[in-house]
Formats: structure tokens, sequence, C-alpha cells
């Protein structure tokens, strides 16, 4: 069973790299305009902390670490996550999402691993360019209990992220057109770059709790860095577990209210 | 062909409101999505709890982002996605088969979405005379003048140029990456991200021949009165130069694509 998901897995990621350069002008376009981007984040850190050497406690490297984690996000969001799950709005909107329905796996396997946009890996580099820099700035290496920590909850920040997808999508069954929620969601994931103890009152317990965006770039960053309670943590990886299985749910119940458009 | 498109223009204007107000809980969601200024003013106002960034306290900031929300909302358009999908589907030859030029068209759509901004805009205006009101400087007629102004030719560089990006699709294949490039350098040196005045000296040099500062920061810092009159006036001129050379440059691309366009079906 789990060795048939990981061979269709694996053959669903060999289609996208085909499809990918079959356009390779495009690919190298696409690389390019991310590397751009993460320019573009870049700039209101380096003149925040240009007139500051810390904002609520946080210095310009530690800042960085938290903007790695959300450019590590980003690329798994923009490249693995978003791109299959607008194709789902859109088998909704046409009906055609009858043909994978049809098909002998488990529906919410296939549209999510159905398109992959490879070029994204331009943005884990970088991210993994700023946690460079960030330690050497720093002049310390993370201890290795730090990055177990850190990885733990990158994997469940992970499944958060794709959870909070896959509910924006279940909305689809229902409302039909979601292309713009996508954008919506896209825009308030751009609030992860900042670390979250930033925030104050009402904002900072939006983002812990109802939009666990510290869960995926603040907490990692902070066990990277030392200063994550193991308490915190523990409680974030639990809330995570809860919050992808009431995410489930939600799916099946909404594919259960699926009606074809025409046919 | 122009007087027939003004007697054609109110009427073209009633559709679009109409279409608007049906899509009106789509067209919040849209609203919505430009709420980074909101971000950027949280995340300011911390930094400068304690003392001033240059000219900016806490009530600078807030002046600054909230106008900033309030002007993006009223110039935005999406008239480059419009073109391109009509331009990609051929529905652009149904378009081009009207008595009416479709650039007209576009532009009756783009300016329906007004009144509905406006409106969704009030609490954010609420806020800013509420948090910073005496910051707002259009209560000076000459600045009230200048200021109109520069809305004006904030929306009408903004349409011109999405024509441009727009029509660039019917040359290349990767003409919505050119529209990226253009978002990315727009967020940097429009001021959106932030004020243009806390960057280093040569990228505010750079920021202002670019043409990205007339399209937002101008009309934002005239409103809360962080521009001197003469500066001010020297802007307005800069910005309707840009105004005259984008549409001259988006006429010509737009008539030397008519000649490659080429529709399929109907």
């Amino acid at each position: 069973m789990g060795a048939r998901y990981l061979r269709l897995f694996l053959l669903q990621l060999q289609m996208s790299a085909a499809t990918a350069m079959q356009y390779r002008f495009d690919f190298l376009v696409e690389g390019l305009m991310a590397l751009v981007w993460i320019g573009v984040t870049l700039v209101p850190v380096l003149v925040l902390f240009d007139a500051r050497t810390s904002v609520a406690g946080w210095t310009f490297p530690e800042a960085l670490v938290v903007l790695g984690f959300f450019t590590l996000m980003k690329a798994v969001l923009e490249g693995a996550v978003s791109p299959s799950l607008t194709a789902v709005v859109e088998h909704v909107r046409r009906g055609t999402l009858d043909f994978v329905l049809l098909k002998p796996a488990d529906t919410q396997f296939l549209v999510s691993t159905a398109k992959f946009e490879l070029w994204r890996g331009v943005d884990a580099v970088g991210a993994l360019v700023m946690f460079g820099y960030a330690f050497r700035e720093l002049g310390r290496l993370p201890s290795p209990g730090g990055v177990l920590m850190a990885l733990v909850l990158v994997l469940v920040s992970l499944l958060v992220l794709y959870s909070l997808w896959i509910l924006v999508v279940s909305a689809a069954f229902f409302v039909v057109r979601v292309d713009n929620l996508s954008f919506l969601f896209g825009s308030i994931f751009d609030v992860g770059r900042w670390p979250v103890t930033i925030f104050k009152g009402p904002l900072r317990w939006v983002f812990t709790f109802i939009i666990p965006l510290a869960l995926m770039t603040t907490y990692p960053a902070m066990a990277l860095l030392g200063t994550l309670a193991v308490e915190t943590a523990l409680a974030g990886v639990a809330g995570g577990v809860v919050f992808t299985v009431l995410a489930r749910r939600i799916w099946l119940r909404a594919i259960g209210n699926y009606t074809s458009a025409s046919s | 062909m122009i007087g027939r498109s003004l007697r054609a223009f109110p009427t073209l204007l009633r559709v679009a409101v109409a279409d608007m107000v049906a899509y009106r809980a789509e067209f919040l969601i849209w609203v919505l999505t430009t709420n980074m200024p909101l971000v950027m003013l949280a995340v300011w106002h911390r930094a400068s709890e304690d003392a001033p960034v240059g000219r900016f306290g806490q009530k600078e900031f807030a002046a600054y982002f909230l106008s900033t929300v309030i002007v993006r909302l009223m110039v935005q358009c999406w008239v480059a996605w419009e073109l391109t999908m009509d331009i990609r589907q051929g529905t652009l030859a149904m378009k081009l088969m009207r008595p009416i030029h479709p650039v007209l068209a576009y532009s009756a759509e783009q300016l329906a979405a007004i009144p509905m901004r406006i409106l969704y805009l009030t609490p954010v205006v609420a806020v800013l005379v509420y948090a910073a009101g005496e910051k707002i400087a259009i209560t000076d007629p000459a600045m009230a003048a200048i200021f109109v102004l520069s809305i004006l030719g904030a929306w009408l560089m903004t349409f011109v140029i999405g024509v441009m990006m727009g029509t660039l699709s019917m040359f290349l294949q990767s003409a919505f990456s050119v529209f990226d490039l253009w978002m990315a350098l727009h967020s940097v040196f429009s001021g959106y991200l932030v004020p243009l005045e806390l960057f280093p000296p040569w990228m505010r040099t750079l920021a202002d021949v670019l043409p990205f500062k007339y399209m937002l920061s101008f009309p934002v810092q005239t409103l809360i009165g962080m521009e001197t009159q003469e500066q001010a006036l020297r802007d307005l001129g800069v910005q309707w130069m840009y105004v005259v050379v984008l549409t001259l440059a988006a006429r010509a691309l737009w008539q030397r694509g008519m000649k490659k366009f080429v529709a399929f079906g109907g």
C-alpha cells in the first residue's frame, strides 16, 4: 500500500519535471524571478535593521533566521502545494473532477501531487544561504538538539500549511470561485516573514492560534537559535497534528458534497 | 469614433458598476489582499516605540501606511490580466469588433471599481482620521488640488502601464514574467513596503528617477503633508510627463501589436 503510493508520488514528480524541461526558457526566467522576489523580501528587513539594532528583542541575524524559514515554507507552498490545489479548483469548476474520482487511488493524494513547480528550489537554496549568513553573523552554530527540534517543527508546519490549503480548497465545493481566496491566503502568509513577537495584542494571538504562522516561521527559528521552550514546541506539535486530522475530516465531508458540473 | 465612444461611456460605466455590485463578496476579498502596508505599519509602529526613525514617529507611520492602503486601492487596476486573458483566449477579437476602442472599454471597467473601493475604504479613512487626523494636509486648497491631480496621474500611469503589460503578450510568451518583475520593482521603489526616505541615498536617487514613486509614494506624501508645496509641484510635473510619455509608448505598442494579433475560432 505504502510502496504503491510512493511509486505514484515519484511518477507524478517525474511528470512535473518532464513538463518543466519542455519549457526551459520559462524555467530559467521563473528561477531568476524567484531570486528577485527574495531580494524584495529582504529590503524591508534591511531597512528596518539599518535604523534599529534590535526590534522587540530580535536582532538582524535572528530575524534573518525567521525570514529563512519563511522563504523555505514559501518554496514548499508555491512549489508543491498551491499549484496542485489550484488545479483542483479548476476541476471542480469544470466538473472534470469526475475523472480523478474514478481513479483507483485516494483522491486527496492524487490531487495534491498533480503538479510541482521545481524552480521553487531556488527559494529553498536562498533559505539555506540566509541560515548560513545569519549564523556566521551570530558567530556560533545551532545546537544539535535545536536543529532536531527545528526539523520536527518544520515537518509539523508543512502538515499545517498543507491542511490550511486543503481547507481553502474544500471551500471550492461550496462556493466554487476560490481562486481569489488563494490570493488572500498568500497575502496573509506573507506576514510570516516577521517574528510573531513583533506584533502586539490581538494580532499576535491571531497569528499564533488562528492562522498558525508562528508555528511555521518563528518557532522553528527560535528552536534553531536555542530560545524555544520545549513545552511550546510540544504544544505546537500537538496543535498541528489535531489541525491536520480535522482538515482531512473536512475534506472528506466536502468531497461528499461534490456534484459534477455536467457530463 | 471619439464622439461615439464618449456617448457610450456612461452606459459602459453603469454596466461595469452593476457587474461590480453583483460580485461584491469576491471584490471584498480582492480588496483584503492589499494588507501588506498594515503589516508594515505594525512592524514600524513597534520599531518607533522609543524614538522616531528620521522624520517618522508612530503617528507618521500610521498616517503613511494607512494612506498607502487608500491610494493603492484607488489606483490599482487589473487591466493587464484582463487584456492578457482576452489575447490568449482570443476574446479580444470580439471586443475589437465593437464600435468602441477596447482600451476605452477596459478603462470603464477599471473606473467602475472605484466607487465600490471607496465604500470599502471608509473604515480605513475613519481610522486614519482618528489616529493621525492632524497629519492630513489637504485642508490647504493648493495641496488639495495637487493631491487630486496626483491621484488622477497615478491612476493614469497605472492603467497605461497595465495596458502595455497586457499588450506585451501579443509579442512574448513569457509576458507575465515581465509583469512580475515590474511588480517586484514597484513594491520596492513605490514606497509600498518602506517610506522611500528611509532608503540609503543611492536608492532614493534611483526612486526619484524611476516611475514607481509617482504611482504611490508621491500622492501619499502629499496627502499627509510630508512634501512641501514646491516639492509636490515638481513631482507633479514629473508625474504628468510620465503620463504623456507612457501613453504615447502604449499607443505605439498597441498599434504594432494589432498588426500581429491573430485570434483563433470565434
